[in-house]
């Protein structure tokens, strides 16, 4: 168990989250949403945004096979267009891990496993961390770890903070995504005081949502959270990733993302090793706009995989 | 003081604007300006055929004589506006006998085909005889999405005459309205918006046909279209545009209004037959039993 850091320490870290101007908020938002993205950047756009997927099935209802059909989507995301990038990552539950890994072989595509009791959290501190550990024995790239929401509401910083630096330190090389579940949250002030605690303690990206509660990532949550990175970076010269998850179902919205990432973060933050997107459905949007902007005709669902 | 009304498209049970923001002006055989209608766009066309794609599941799985009930409504509510119909056929240049009876013609019409909803199913299946020991029968099934071009002769009935056979037959539909006559086919949506017609069954644009169709024929998830008799070249690049997802093209030379051209032979232009084979048990010689 490392150090934990100090009551004075964590008091400056929240002390020093700044209070977020939400009409200020909604108005940048208004003013990326009113721009088109067309043509040759439209499709550079798509491409993009299909390589920083994170596909994932997170269902009580998942088994091997489903995991490995999804796998060979990511790999093959509609092989009658030519040279497609894959998606970034595949995003399952610790016992999918080892199917994953195994359907996924040398792709270069990196398996994410959820973890810490996802998505509620509830669940001891020690298990939590077996939870954690099962996923990396079994070769996880990734840990998408949820916080525990009932305790930073609570007040309980030292906790939260604690966890997360503990599950940091567990998975060592692989990089670590906090989910902080926004649609728990309340307040955009909530969102940015998690954003910077997570930070604080080690997080590699920090993450919207699980995807199980609504709203997840709603653009004032992520245009706040981006705003805790740029701070940081500012600050330190250090990077953090991005992950919106859940709710983004539309290749209009992901490209909205986009835009305002480049805009707040600059064009570092372009690519999936710090931007992702939490999602199962856009990949088949992305794919047919793609066709779309080729063919000149509007597509079907018909012609392009079940995931 | 006179409100004027403000004809707009009806898309997914409503009735928005057109996104590109363009009208034209209807006129009436005298000149007289009558109204502005939208001028719909391809980004409109997408937009309704996305409505009646998410509404043709569900429309399909209703039963027959649920399909029978909500036309036979459609009927009903005619009957409530009858005035409203004649004033705008009238208005855009029928004589006022004739508008009478296209609006007659139209409610009869409603009523018809509701008769038609649960019927043509045992006319268009069957059970085939095969030499094995199979239960083989065919079934209608709907087309799925069906693009329409609307009768550019009649305003209202030719209409009626045209969608109706696909809707009851599981259709939904996405229709581009009598260009220079539009006023009665978006009054009709209203009417349909307040008949138990589920949002996105039909969904009704106006503007040019020489814009519109082109984009309606190469959609993907447009499954067939019906083609009322308009200009040849616009007919025949349909059919081109048609071919990238095989859709079912069905163009019409004569008017669609007439009774003769009603009836089963249009509800089955847009039926697929689907055949299945049922395993049986040969019990003895010859007495198959199911």
């Amino acid at each position: 168990m490392l150090e934990s850091i100090s009551p004075l320490e964590l008091n400056a870290i929240i002390a020093n989250s700044p209070s977020i101007d939400q009409i200020g908020t909604l108005e940048r938002i208004a003013r990326i949403q009113a721009r088109s993205i067309k043509g040759a950047a439209k499709l550079k756009g798509l491409r993009m945004a299909l390589s920083m997927i994170d596909l994932t099935t997170l269902e009580g209802k998942d088994t091997p096979g489903k995991v490995r059909q999804l796998c060979y989507k990511a790999q093959h995301l509609h092989d009658q267009a030519a040279d497609l990038p894959t998606v970034a990552a595949v995003c399952v539950y610790p016992t999918m891990v080892g199917v994953a890994k195994k359907a996924l072989g040398n792709s270069g595509i990196k398996v994410a496993s959820v973890s810490t009791a996802f998505p509620s959290g509830q669940a001891p501190f020690e298990l939590k961390k077996l939870d954690t550990q099962y996923a990396l024995d079994n070769g996880a790239d990734e840990i998408d770890m949820v916080i525990s929401r009932g305790r930073f509401l609570a007040g309980d910083y030292q906790f939260v903070y604690d966890e997360i630096a503990a599950i940091k330190a567990l998975c060592g090389q692989a990089r670590i995504k906090v989910i902080f579940e926004t649609g728990e949250l309340d307040s955009l002030d909530q969102v940015r005081r998690i954003s910077d605690l997570a930070i604080a303690a080690g997080a590699d990206f920090i993450k919207t949502s699980t995807g199980k509660i609504q709203p997840a990532a709603t653009f004032p949550v992520v245009l706040t959270m981006l705003g805790a990175i740029k701070d940081h970076f500012d600050k330190t010269g250090q990077m953090i990733g991005m992950k919106p998850a859940g709710g983004i179902s539309s290749s209009k919205l992901a490209l909205q993302h986009l835009l305002m990432v480049k805009e707040v973060l600059g064009e570092a933050w372009l690519s999936n090793e710090w931007y992702r997107f939490g999602a199962s459905s856009l990949a088949n949007d992305l794919l047919m706009q793609y066709q779309k902007q080729q063919t000149g005709k509007y597509q079907s669902a018909a012609y392009f995989s079940i995931d | 003081m006179e409100i004027l009304k403000t004809y707009k498209l009806y898309i997914g049970g409503q009735f928005p604007r057109t996104e590109s923001g363009r009208s034209y002006a209807v006129l009436a055989p005298n000149g007289k300006h009558l109204a502005n209608v939208c001028q719909a766009s391809k980004k409109d066309v997408r937009n309704a055929v996305q409505a009646a794609r998410k509404a043709q599941a569900s429309w399909a799985g209703k039963t027959a004589f649920n399909r029978s009930q909500i036309v036979y409504r459609i009927a009903e509510m005619l009957e409530n506006r009858k005035v409203q119909f004649i004033e705008e056929l009238a208005a855009m240049g029928l004589a006022q006998q004739s508008a009478e009876q296209e609006v007659q013609m139209s409610i009869d019409r409603c009523v018809y085909y509701a008769g038609w909803a649960d019927k043509f199913q045992t006319l268009l299946g069957s059970v085939n005889p095969v030499g094995s020991s199979h239960f083989n029968f065919s079934v209608p099934e709907p087309m799925g999405v069906v693009g329409v071009v609307a009768c550019q002769q009649t305003a209202l009935l030719g209409l009626i005459s045209q969608i109706l056979p696909l809707l009851i037959g599981g259709n939904t539909v996405v229709v581009v309205a009598n260009t220079t006559q539009p006023l009665c086919a978006i009054s009709f949506a209203e009417v349909l918006a307040t008949s138990d017609v589920p949002g996105g069954v039909v969904n009704i644009l106006t503007g040019e046909v020489g814009e519109l169709l082109p984009t309606l024929a190469g959609h993907m998830d447009v499954n067939a279209l019906s083609i009322a008799p308009i200009d040849s070249n616009l007919q025949n690049a349909a059919q081109e545009a048609a071919i990238d997802n095989l859709k079912r093209v069905r163009i019409f030379t004569d008017p669609l209004h007439v009774k003769s051209a009603q009836g089963l032979p249009y509800i089955a232009d847009f039926q697929e037959i689907k055949t299945t084979w049922h395993p049986v048990e040969q019990v003895a010689g010859g007495a198959g039993g199911y």
